[in-house]
């Protein structure tokens, strides 16, 4: 798992992990890159008025590495140059810990930033994933967007955030 | 044919397992094994317009014709990130 590109799991995440697969992979590249942007997502102690308490994630793994390597293509499509890795926790969360952890490295900044970007909005959009959340005085499975990648606006739609 | 069924998340808690298996004519469609599971648990009725469906680990549509052996996953909306 640790030298995968798109992974699920139940260890704690690690940032740097990414980060250097892709300056890794990207020695080998012609022009290598030049920035390398990256996002963590965490657990936050407060959800729409109520007091989380700790999440439980799962995934349809096998569905959820695809959908990652899909959204890395739909990034490469925009961004030629781009490279992206995303790794997603699964199981018991507690407040603070890392949810989801992605590194984009390009030539220029720019296109590392947006591809970073994109890849969230898209994982929020399509990735197999679910968390349940345990509040204080009860729980409830957060259910966002219904999952279709083939939905254009959609993918319209994380791309003009990606592109702000 | 027979095939294998996944569901995830408050679908699986609805139903009470995220893993069943079916008998299924020929003809089948994942959407006609949905409105088959929803007549078994009504409680699915309220994702009739939010569910996605994938068949061997790959997103399909609730059109999708089934196959013996095939794995039919049906998911509620997501919550990554």
């Amino acid at each position: 798992m640790a030298d995968a590109s798109f992974a699920v799991t139940t260890q704690p995440l690690r940032l740097e992990r990414l980060t250097s697969l892709l300056t890794t992979a990207c020695e080998q590249s012609e022009p290598g890159a030049g920035a390398v942007v990256s996002f963590i997502g965490m657990v936050r102690n407060e959800n729409q008025g109520r007091r989380v308490e700790r999440l439980e994630y799962e995934a349809y793994e096998p569905l959820a590495i695809k959908a990652f390597e899909r959204i890395a293509d739909e990034a490469t499509d925009r961004w030629p140059e781009a490279r992206l890795a995303v790794h997603h926790r699964l199981g018991t969360l507690r407040i603070g810990e890392t949810s989801v952890a992605i590194a984009a490295a390009s030539p220029h900044r720019a296109d590392a930033f947006a591809a970073c970007r994109y890849a969230i909005e898209r994982i929020k959009q399509i990735a197999p994933i679910w968390k349940h959340e345990f509040f204080v005085g009860g729980d409830v499975w957060v259910e966002g967007a219904t999952a279709d990648p083939d939905d254009d606006a959609a993918r319209q739609d994380a791309m003009r955030r990606a592109c702000v | 044919m027979r095939v294998s069924i996944r569901l995830f998340a408050r679908l699986r808690d609805i139903v009470g397992a995220g893993d069943l298996q079916r008998d299924l004519p020929s003809g089948a469609t994942a959407l006609s094994l949905w409105n088959d599971l929803a007549g078994e648990y009504p409680e699915l009725l309220a994702y009739r317009d939010a569910v996605s469906t994938a068949v061997n680990a790959e997103y399909a549509r609730m059109d999708a014709a089934l196959a013996d052996g095939d794995e039919i996953a049906f998911l509620p909306p997501v919550s990554g990130g």
